[in-house]
C-alpha cells in the first residue's frame, strides 16, 4: 500500500532530512518525493511504499505528525486513494 | 505521482475548509427480530443491533486515520419501529426507545433514528401507539430519532396525521423545556421520506432494503464556498460548472469511504447521499455560499434562484462520483445548524416565508427552526401542511422539523449544543388556521400522481 506523506509550513534548514529519516525509522520507502517553496511557505510531498513498514498505519501516522509539530510543521500521512478519488477520473 | 497542486488542495479543504463526511450510517433490518412478548423483542433487538453494528465505530476511526478525513458522526438506522413493534402499547415503545439508547451508548453512536411510523393513509395501531409515546420516548433519551411520514404523491396527505403532530411537537417541547425543547430537534414529520437516508432525525432502514447496508452522508459547504468565492464575479454558466466540480470531488470521497466501510464491515454499500450538510462552525455554511454568489445576505430577493442553481449543480457534479446516489441528496437548509442562516435570520432578512419557498428548489424543508413556545398546535400543523404540499405536488421529500421553544419568544434565543446548533426564535403568523385543520380526513393525491 502507498501513501501520501505532506509536509506543510514555514521553511526552514534540514525538514526534508528529518521527514526522511523519520521514515527511514519505520522502514517505509519513499519513492518519489517533490518540495515547492512559496515565499516561505514550504510544501513537500512523498509517495511511500508501506509495504516494509515496521509499525501499523495509525502508529506511523501519529508519529509522523508528532514530530512536524516538535518542528512546527503540518505532517500528514493518508493512503494515496483519497487523492486518486478526488482528481482522477 | 500525483499532481502537486492537487494533493495540496485536498489538505487545505480538509485543513481549513472544513471538509468531511458528515455521517456512516448502517442501516439494520429488525423483522427478524418481531416477537408478540415485548421482552424478548426488546432482547432481540438490542442483541440484532448490538452484534450488526460492533465494529462499526472502530471501522470508521480505522478510515479516518488511513485516508486523513474526519467522519463527523456514526449513526445506525433501523426498520421503522411501529411494523416491528406494532402490537406494543406506548409504554411498550418508551421501552424499546431506551433498550436502543442503551444499544447506542454501548456501540458509541451518536443517533439511531427509526422511531418512525408511515401513516399517509392511515394508522396501523403500531403507528399509533408509537406516535402516541413519541413525547415520552425523546424526552427519556438522547440519541433516538423519530420520523413521521405524513403524505406521500401517490397518497396524498393524511391530514389526521398532520393535526396529530402538531399536538405531538407541543408536547415534546413541553416534555424537554428544561433544555430548550431538544426533544422536537429529533423528531421530523415528512412526505414521501427516502427509505436509504443517513442523515438524522429522518434516518430509517426502509423495507426493501438489506438485511444491512451502508450509506454514506457527504458534507462540504466550506470547500463549496471558498470555490465559488474565488470564481469573482463570472456569469452563472462558469458559476454552476465550478459548483459541479468540487461537488464532484467532495462526492468522490464519499463513495471511496462508502465502499470502504462497506468492504470493512462486510456489508453491502447502498447509497451516497448528495447533501451539502452545514454545521455551525465559522466557514461550514449554505448561506455563506449563496453570499458568496452575491447575496449581501441569504434571503433577500434572488436567494431561491442561487438556492436552485446550487443544489441543480451539487447533484450533478455528485452523480457522476458515485455508482448509486441516494437518501435526500441535496443542499440543506437546517437554520440552527448553519452560521450564515443563523445571522439571516437574526437580521430579518431569512423569515419563515422565504425558507418555505427556499425549500422547493432543495433538499430538504423547514429544518431546525425555532419558534415561540405559545405558538399553537393549529399553527404548528398549518406549517406542517403547508410544508408538505410542496412535497406531494412536487413529488419530492420535504420536511418539518420545528422547535417551539417552551417558555421563550421573538427576540430570544434557544441553545441546542453540538451539531443541533443554536437558533433566534423566528416570528409565526398570528391568524388562525384552527378550523382548516381541524376538518380531519385526507387531502387527495394530486392528479400527476396517476401516472400509469
Amino acid at each position: 500500500m502507498k501513501a501520501v506523506v505532506t509536509v506543510t509550513g514555514k521553511d526552514r534548514v534540514g525538514i526534508i532530512a528529518m521527514a526522511s529519516a523519520e521514515c527511514a525509522k519505520y522502514g517505509v520507502n519513499i519513492i518519489d518525493i517533490s518540495q515547492t517553496v512559496m515565499k516561505e511557505y514550504f510544501a513537500m510531498i512523498m509517495l511511500a511504499e508501506l509495504d516494509g513498514m515496521t509499525v501499523d498505519f495509525a502508529a506511523f501516522a501519529d508519529s509522523m505528525k508528532l514530530t512536524g509539530e516538535a518542528w512546527g510543521v503540518d505532517i500528514r500521512v493518508m493512503h494515496e486513494d483519497i487523492f486518486n478519488s478526488m482528481h482522477k477520473i | 505521482m500525483l499532481n502537486t497542486t492537487d494533493i495540496l488542495e485536498t489538505i487545505r479543504m480538509i485543513r481549513d475548509e472544513n471538509l468531511d463526511i458528515r455521517t456512516v450510517t448502517m442501516g439494520i433490518s429488525l423483522f427478524d427480530c418481531i416477537s408478540d412478548d415485548p421482552e424478548r423483542l426488546c432482547t432481540k433487538v438490542y442483541n440484532k443491533v448490538t452484534k450488526c453494528a460492533e465494529r462499526l465505530v472502530s471501522v470508521c476511526e480505522e478510515l479516518e486515520r488511513t485516508y486523513g478525513i474526519p467522519i463527523v458522526n456514526k449513526r445506525i438506522s433501523v426498520t421503522p419501529l411501529s411494523y416491528i413493534g406494532a402490537g406494543l402499547s406506548p409504554s411498550g415503545f418508551v421501552k424499546l426507545a431506551k433498550v436502543l439508547e442503551r444499544a447506542a451508548c454501548e456501540l458509541g453512536v451518536n443517533f439511531i433514528g427509526g422511531y418512525s411510523a408511515h401513516v399517509q393513509k392511515g394508522e396501523i395501531l403500531g403507528a399509533k401507539n408509537l406516535i402516541e409515546s413519541i413525547p415520552e420516548a425523546l424526552s427519556e433519551t438522547t440519541k433516538i430519532c423519530s420520523s413521521i411520514n405524513v403524505a406521500t404523491t401517490k397518497a396524498g396527505i393524511n391530514m389526521d396525521a398532520v393535526r396529530q403532530m402538531g399536538e405531538i411537537i407541543k408536547e415534546t417541547a413541553y416534555l424537554t423545556r428544561d433544555k430548550d425543547s431538544i426533544g422536537c430537534a429529533k423528531l421530523v414529520v415528512f412526505s414521501n421520506i427516502p427509505e436509504d437516508n443517513p442523515f438524522m432525525a429522518g434516518a430509517v432502514h426502509g423495507m426493501g432494503e438489506p438485511d444491512t447496508v451502508i450509506n454514506v452522508g457527504v458534507s462540504g459547504p466550506g470547500v463549496v464556498a471558498v470555490a465559488v468565492k474565488e470564481a469573482g464575479d463570472c456569469d452563472f454558466s462558469l458559476l454552476a460548472e465550478t459548483v459541479k466540480r468540487i461537488a464532484f470531488k467532495i462526492t468522490r470521497v464519499g463513495q471511496l469511504i462508502a465502499s470502504e466501510a462497506a468492504k470493512r464491515l462486510g456489508t453491502p454499500y447502498g447509497i451516497v447521499d448528495l447533501s451539502l450538510a452545514p454545521t455551525p462552525a465559522a466557514g461550514d455554511s449554505v448561506a455563506e455560499i449563496l453570499e458568496n454568489m452575491g447575496l449581501s445576505r441569504c434571503g433577500t430577493h434572488g436567494t431561491t434562484a442561487a438556492l436552485a442553481l446550487l443544489n441543480d449543480a451539487v447533484k450533478k457534479g455528485g452523480v457522476m462520483a458515485s455508482n448509486h446516489v441516494g437518501g435526500l441528496s441535496g443542499a440543506f437548509i437546517p437554520v440552527s445548524e448553519d452560521r450564515g442562516m443563523i445571522d439571516a435570520a437574526k437580521a430579518g432578512t431569512l423569515t419563515l416565508d422565504k425558507l418555505e419557498a427556499m425549500t422547493a428548489v432543495c433538499s430538504v424543508g423547514l429544518d431546525m427552526i425555532a419558534i415561540p413556545g405559545d405558538t399553537s398546535a393549529a399553527t404548528i400543523s398549518g406549517i406542517i401542511a403547508d410544508e408538505i404540499s410542496i412535497g406531494v405536488v412536487n413529488n419530492k421529500t420535504t420536511a418539518v422539523r420545528v422547535i417551539p421553544v417552551y417558555g421563550k419568544g421573538v427576540g430570544e434565543s434557544a441553545e441546542f449544543g453540538g451539531l443541533l446548533g443554536y437558533a433566534p426564535i423566528m416570528p409565526v403568523k398570528e391568524d388562525s388556521c384552527e378550523r382548516f385543520i381541524a376538518r380531519g380526513g385526507r387531502i387527495p393525491a394530486p392528479i400527476h400522481s396517476l401516472k400509469n
